[in-house]
């Protein structure tokens, strides 16, 4: 890619939360660490266990958002939605949707990021490290995908 | 059977939060025979499983595991694992930088915990008016009214983060301390960048507790009776009863204010407290020893930690809690609602105290562990965000935990929480309907405690609030759900 066509790309980030001492809700923080080994220009990878407010200014801060979470009951081996801003309020800080950030992104910085929800499917949730068989197989499915997604070349996935 | 349901004098109504992944938090309203609440039960899954988790793990891994138990609050997880384990490698007191070091991440931590549930979850409901529209009754509608309230939201927040990060590294899993002291002291570098922006944290602090009290002084009525009663509390306390979110012995008083029992140091604590387990609940339900099963019951959190301290040694939130002591008109102050103005305090008190330490050269030291002769077994007391926390280890020859035993906030907080669904269901339930208001008010006394849920997983689902209506048999009059 030459130099004035990569100040062009779009500058992206991946947002990959849960998680990974409860089994399969650590495939977000999987896939964050997954992109950021492969790594690539304008792409940015977090992991976090979960969706925070001030999340909302890295949001801002790029044009394409990949919110990657595991899925209780989704597609296997995964799914991807477009998402929205909506704004929301809970009964406890221990839940914040990714509707809610880019509404929170839109009203504070203006920011109407492209967003994208990954939910690749999980399947146990036991306080136990690591990934299930299955899941890891879905890990590996959503990574290819989300690689070719971002033009990131194929390389073999750290999982 | 048709017999015994016919028989049985109440009914009950159902509000049924569903959790993500295990188990389902529920809300019960018990009605008598007269259509009258008779009680309400607010049910919250307990870290089942976890001290599986722990068990036959080295125990100096044991700081950074626990962290897997809260999203939320990792960091107080952390570092009350720590302070036990301190006591396990015999070590009575960490080196000043080693303790400064601690107290500036957990201040931090609390800091922007606090900002969420001030910011994010309280603000709507308070500033909005708890019957405004959902479509408005979120942040976004509060930000549009009160813009400042958006960026103090974010800001502090972050200042909160870029603290924990500066003292322990990476934000999914901090590092910072190991038994027996910290793996590293503050760099100038990260001093220098925190301290262009502790004056302006400490100022939108300011301003944040300025505008909770035009929303007090607008209906000082309904702030004072909200889903309150009079209860006792429960806290750590420094030296001369002032307020220390750290480190400290514990202290509880009744409603008046008299001393239940203080001084009570963390190895202490089953002399004074019971943790019950009711066949309901998942949850343990801790009360008092001396005053008993019935009347054992105590909250902890913000309130609790104003209520049982003297005074705050940082002047603007020392200002700020005796402003609001004058609430209790020379007692306590029992109001629910008022743990959101005491939350504020802690915030202004926490910027404070992050201020003060960064100008202590101790942070740049370079003694960072102590040791000591093993001991087998380690208790450790803090103050997290929503409360009390404690943990518990015991630990063999061969260094692997044996037993672990948390009582964490929100499982101190349980009973509290059930009486305070329930005083919202005596004022706000009408006849056998599920009203929206009746959901919006129930969801403002929770938010006012901010319970951490089964919080260490947050896979994709929805939680929907379910109200199911049931007759006296158990049978279902009418379901709600709000999403």
């Amino acid at each position: 890619m030459t130099e004035h066509a990569l100040a062009d790309s779009p500058r992206v980030l991946v947002i990959g939360y849960g998680n990974p001492g409860r089994q399969d809700d650590g495939l977000g923080p999987a896939v964050a660490l997954a992109i950021e080994h492969l790594g690539g220009p304008r792409i940015a990878a977090l992991d976090a266990y979960q969706l925070n407010i001030e999340d909302a200014i890295d949001i801002a801060d790029h044009d394409v958002v990949w919110f990657v979470d595991a899925s209780l009951d989704g597609p296997e081996p995964f799914a991807v939605h477009i998402m929205a801003p909506a704004a929301s309020i809970e009964f406890t800080s221990h839940i914040l949707r990714p509707e809610a950030l880019l509404a929170i992104a839109r009203q504070m910085f203006g920011a109407t990021p492209e967003a994208h929800l990954l939910a690749i499917r999980g399947y146990d949730f036991e306080f136990i490290e690591g990934l299930t068989a299955r899941a890891t197989d879905n890990l590996a499915a959503a990574v290819s995908m989300l690689t070719g997604r971002l033009g990131l070349k194929d390389a073999e996935v750290r999982l | 059977m048709s017999d015994v349901q016919t028989a049985r004098p109440a009914r009950k109504i159902v509000i049924d939060p569903v959790t993500r992944v295990e188990g389902h938090g529920k809300v019960t309203i018990k009605l008598n025979e007269a259509g009258e609440v008779e009680q309400a039960r607010f049910h919250i899954v307990e870290f089942r499983g976890f001290e599986r988790f722990i068990q036959g793990r080295m125990f100096w891994e044991v700081p950074v595991i626990v962290q897997r138990l809260c999203g939320i609050c990792p960091v107080s997880h952390h570092l009350c694992a720590a302070k036990a384990m301190d006591v396990v490698v015999g070590v009575d007191a960490v080196t000043p930088t080693a303790d400064k070091m601690r107290r500036l991440m957990h201040y931090g931590q609390i800091l922007q915990s606090n900002a969420v549930n001030v910011f994010h979850l309280a603000s709507p409901d308070l500033l909005l008016g708890f019957d405004a529209p959902i479509a408005t009754r979120n942040i976004v509608g509060v930000i549009e009214t009160f813009p400042e309230v958006g960026k103090w939201a974010i800001f502090i927040r972050k200042f909160g983060q870029e603290v924990v990060a500066a003292t322990g590294g990476r934000r999914i899993h901090p590092r910072l301390c190991i038994p027996g002291g910290v793996n590293q002291n503050l760099t100038v570098e990260h001093r220098d960048r925190l301290l262009k922006n502790v004056d302006q944290v400490v100022k939108w602090c300011e301003a944040a507790l300025d505008l909770h009290k035009s929303f007090v002084a607008s209906d000082p009525e309904l702030y004072a009776t909200f889903a309150s009663f009079p209860s006792s509390y429960m806290s750590i306390v420094g030296p001369n009863d002032e307020m220390d979110l750290y480190d400290g012995p514990l202290k509880a008083i009744t409603a008046d204010g008299s001393i239940i029992f203080e001084g009570v140091p963390a190895d202490h604590y089953r002399d004074v407290i019971i943790e019950e387990v009711r066949s309901w609940s998942y949850m343990k339900f801790p009360h008092i020893r001396s005053l008993g099963r019935e009347a054992g019951w105590y909250r902890v959190g913000p309130l609790a930690q104003m209520n049982c301290c003297a005074s705050i040694g940082t002047p603007i939130a020392e200002a700020a809690r005796a402003d609001f002591m004058t609430l209790g008109a020379g007692g306590l102050v029992h109001a629910t609602l008022a743990y959101h103005w005491a939350r504020i305090i802690n915030m202004i008190h926490c910027a404070e105290v992050i201020r003060d330490l960064l100008h202590d050269d101790d942070l740049q030291g370079t003694d960072l562990v102590v040791t000591g002769d093993r001991r087998p077994e380690g208790v450790a007391l803090i103050e997290a965000p929503r409360g009390t926390l404690l943990h518990h280890y015991t630990v063999d020859e061969r260094d692997q935990v044996t037993s672990a035993n948390l009582i964490v906030s929100t499982t101190n907080n349980n009973e509290a929480m059930n009486r305070s669904v329930t005083k919202v269901a005596v004022d706000y339930l009408s006849g056998m309907e599920i009203t929206e208001a009746l959901l919006n008010h129930v969801e403002v006394a929770i938010r006012a405690y901010d319970p951490c849920l089964s919080c260490a997983t947050h896979a994709l689902g929805d939680m929907p609030l379910i109200v199911t209506l049931e007759d006296a048999d158990g049978a279902m009059i009418a379901s709600r759900v709000k999403q």
